[in-house]
């Protein structure tokens, strides 16, 4: 024990992107190429913008018997280094040294033929990730009881059901007793009771004292199974450390505050009537956050200064999703205000947004002033705050204890009654 | 820096960018022989899935060329075939030469067809061609005993020059191997090879003494007719396995050069290039 797992120095690697030469790839493109050359015609050297740092001098060191997060968003560079540790592609600079036996998989099932039998691919699979036939015979009952299979271990794979495949597919690998062990993503497919079962032999392998990296897009699975963690971002690594504190950058990541405030009357959006001052969302407590549970309240206010009497403002929110879905849009409706002339000076105005009703993600939030009868515009600022709303994975959420991908723009939980009358 | 580097198992696998020249990786090949077995399995077992005659294919398509090339050019065109019957000479000679071609197409798009493979997982990648290469054994092994009963149809006796068929069969192989490993190499980049290859085998057949003994070829080219490596093969395995007219042993020695040269070049080239392989395919 002790000691290092995995080290890597500067890895790097370079794509080149689709050739503009029509026929650069084909066999016509390089003869012709050639006779070119021949010619002494030099062919000219493909554009810089032509290629693409997948990586770009990542290091990190992984010491044995820790579980290793990754995290980045989609083309950042993750996959690329998976491939680059487990030999699927060789990196353009740099190195990686890797202690131990190695197992990477970049995709469960891999090595699965249609028309062969669960057992025959069991075996199959096992030889190609680099089990002895031995051990995987050794091994076999117990892969197949832990995908439970069993029923249907004579069947051609190609009459399984997607969920069947999956579960075959990750028992091998989890019964590769690897001293390093890479798995991306594999968690998010198959049944949530199977994703459970997973999970807990990940963290079984954790314990044994083996390496595991973890790559994953599941963030509370990566604050609750990883010691350390990297976020990588257009192929390089933008910070290491803690895995709970590499996850609460990341959720943070983008340029969304949770508070914006104009201290200057001058530049605040509005006109000489009314002018905005500060939006803020708060947390059930008051204080300025930028995560909230998705299970607590969450305030969001609108500060404002009101310059000339008799104004009849409504201050109005439009919640947006990260994929700039509008989730909902609220309008001031406080009865004590509601369509009067107001006196002169600072209001702020808070919308109360129950626990338990936001969608898990990135909430973009617009405000404006306006006054609606007759309509008229103060101010409209889109994306003017910003908020992210994690579900810690408790249980008592809509979710229940589902894993994985959730759609919708909210997430209620909402009261449930089931009447059953016997027959 | 020292420190970090003491600290290392002796059996630390490094990860970096290979340049010049490329070991074989002949222990990690041999690591990897399960594999190999494992590949050729699944080749065999779903080759014949779902075909209503399954290995009977195997034997099929000999005995037909057999039966054409013998209407053809027995009957018609009336080639001379060293005084011995006629359909055992061309069989004795389609039996290696598909061993060789079937290897040879099979084995130049194996990297292709494994792409899915290649791109998920890594193993050494020499597997493949290999396996493509050797699993063509059991058809050939099925075709041997039709050619042992028309031996005894025709009643000819094997000789002590049956020793010999090992050493011709090996060759045929490594013949299609040495070959492939240029073609399968290059055909994921440039896919047209997967095109080429039947026009080239179609007429490497011709230049090769399937249809027509070698004795037909004027003596003073013979060495540069061995250039073709599969000259000197079926011309010993005729000789081997039936005994009659012994080969040109300088059209064998010149095949048996190029066979070599060709498999220690196909392989270099394969290693060189293979590590672009999961990044074109």
């Amino acid at each position: 024990m002790g000691g290092t797992a995995v080290r890597v120095e500067g890895l790097s690697k370079q794509y080149r992107l689709g050739s503009t030469h029509a026929h650069d790839g084909s066999l016509a493109g390089a003869l012709s190429r050639g006779m070119r050359q021949l010619v002494g015609r030099r062919s000219m050297p493909p554009p810089a913008d032509d290629t693409l740092w997948a990586l770009r001098d990542v290091s990190f060191e992984i010491k044995k018997g820790e579980v290793f997060g990754v995290i980045g968003t989609n083309g950042s560079g993750k996959s690329t280094l998976l491939k680059i540790l487990s030999r699927v592609t060789e990196p353009t600079k740099g190195r990686a040294v890797i202690n131990g036996r190695f197992c990477g998989l970049l995709e469960v099932g891999t090595g699965f033929h249609p028309e062969l039998t669960g057992r025959d691919n069991v075996f199959m699979s096992g030889a190609i990730l680099g089990m002895k036939r031995e051990e995987i015979a050794r091994k076999f009952d117990e892969i197949v009881a832990f995908a439970e299979v069993e029923q249907f271990i004579d069947t051609p794979v190609k009459h399984y059901s997607s969920g069947m495949y999956v579960r075959l597919g990750f028992s091998v690998l989890a019964h590769m007793d690897p001293d390093i062990l890479i798995v991306d993503e594999v968690l998010a497919v198959g049944d949530v009771r199977f994703q459970k079962k997973c999970m807990g032999k990940m963290e079984d392998v954790g314990q044994h004292g083996r390496t595991v990296i973890l790559v994953s897009h599941d963030m509370p699975a990566i604050t609750r199974m990883c010691s350390r963690a990297i976020l990588l971002n257009k192929g390089t690594v933008v910070e290491a450390g803690p895995a709970h504190d590499v996850v609460n950058h990341y959720l943070h990541a983008g340029h969304i505050q949770p508070c914006a405030e104009w201290p200057d009357p001058a530049k605040a959006p509005g006109n000489e009537a009314v002018r905005l001052r500060a939006v803020r969302v708060k947390s059930e407590t008051g204080q300025v956050a930028d995560v909230i549970d998705i299970r607590k309240p969450v305030r969001v206010e609108i500060e404002y200064d009101i310059l000339k009497p008799g104004q009849m403002v409504v201050a109005q929110f439009g919640f947006n999703t990260e994929e700039d879905v509008i989730a909902f849009i609220v309008n001031d409706r406080d009865p004590q205000w509601y369509r009067r002339p107001r006196p002169m000076g600072r209001y702020v105005s808070t919308a109360w947004i129950p626990g338990n009703f936001l969608s898990e993600g990135t909430m973009v939030v617009g405000s404006g002033l306006f006054s609606e009868d007759p309509w008229r515009e103060y101010c409209d600022v889109p994306r003017a705050v910003g908020f992210r709303v994690v579900d810690p994975g408790t249980g008592d959420t809509a979710r229940g204890d589902v894993t994985g991908r959730w759609e919708g723009a909210i997430r209620p939980l909402l009261k449930w009654t089931t009447d059953h009358s016997p027959f | 820096m020292e420190s970090a580097v003491a600290q290392e198992d002796s059996c630390a696998l490094v990860i970096e960018p290979r340049t010049g020249y490329v070991h074989v990786g002949w222990r990690e090949l041999w690591a990897a022989r399960e594999l190999f077995y494992f590949l050729a399995w699944r080749d065999l077992k779903t080759r014949y899935a779902q075909t209503a005659i399954g290995a009977g294919w195997a034997i099929m398509q000999p005995l037909l060329s057999t039966l054409i090339f013998t209407l053809v050019f027995s009957y018609l065109a009336k080639v001379p075939s060293d005084g011995l019957p006629y359909p055992l000479f061309a069989f004795a000679a389609i039996l290696p030469w598909s061993l060789f071609s079937r290897s040879l197409e099979r084995s130049t798009l194996s990297v292709v067809t494994e792409g899915g493979l290649i791109k998920k997982v890594y193993f050494p990648r020499l597997i493949i061609p290999i396996a493509a290469t050797f699993i063509n054994l059991v058809d050939f092994a099925i075709g041997f005993l039709i050619l042992i009963g028309m031996m005894v149809w025709y009643q000819v006796a094997p000789q002590w020059t049956l020793v010999f068929l090992p050493l011709f069969v090996a060759v045929a192989l490594l013949t299609a191997l040495s070959v492939s490993l240029w073609l399968s190499a290059l055909n994921v980049k440039y896919r047209d090879v997967a095109s080429i290859v039947p026009l080239m085998t179609q007429l490497w057949m011709f230049a090769s003494p399937v249809l027509y003994p070698a004795s037909l070829v004027p003596e003073s080219i013979r060495w540069f007719y061995g250039l073709n490596p599969m000259a000197g093969v079926i011309e010993g395995f005729r000789w081997a396995l039936l005994g009659k007219a012994p080969p040109d042993w300088t059209m064998v020695s010149v095949s048996l050069a190029v066979v070599v040269s060709l498999l220690i070049g196909g392989v270099m080239f394969f290693r060189r290039v293979e590590r672009t392989f999961a990044d074109v395919i």
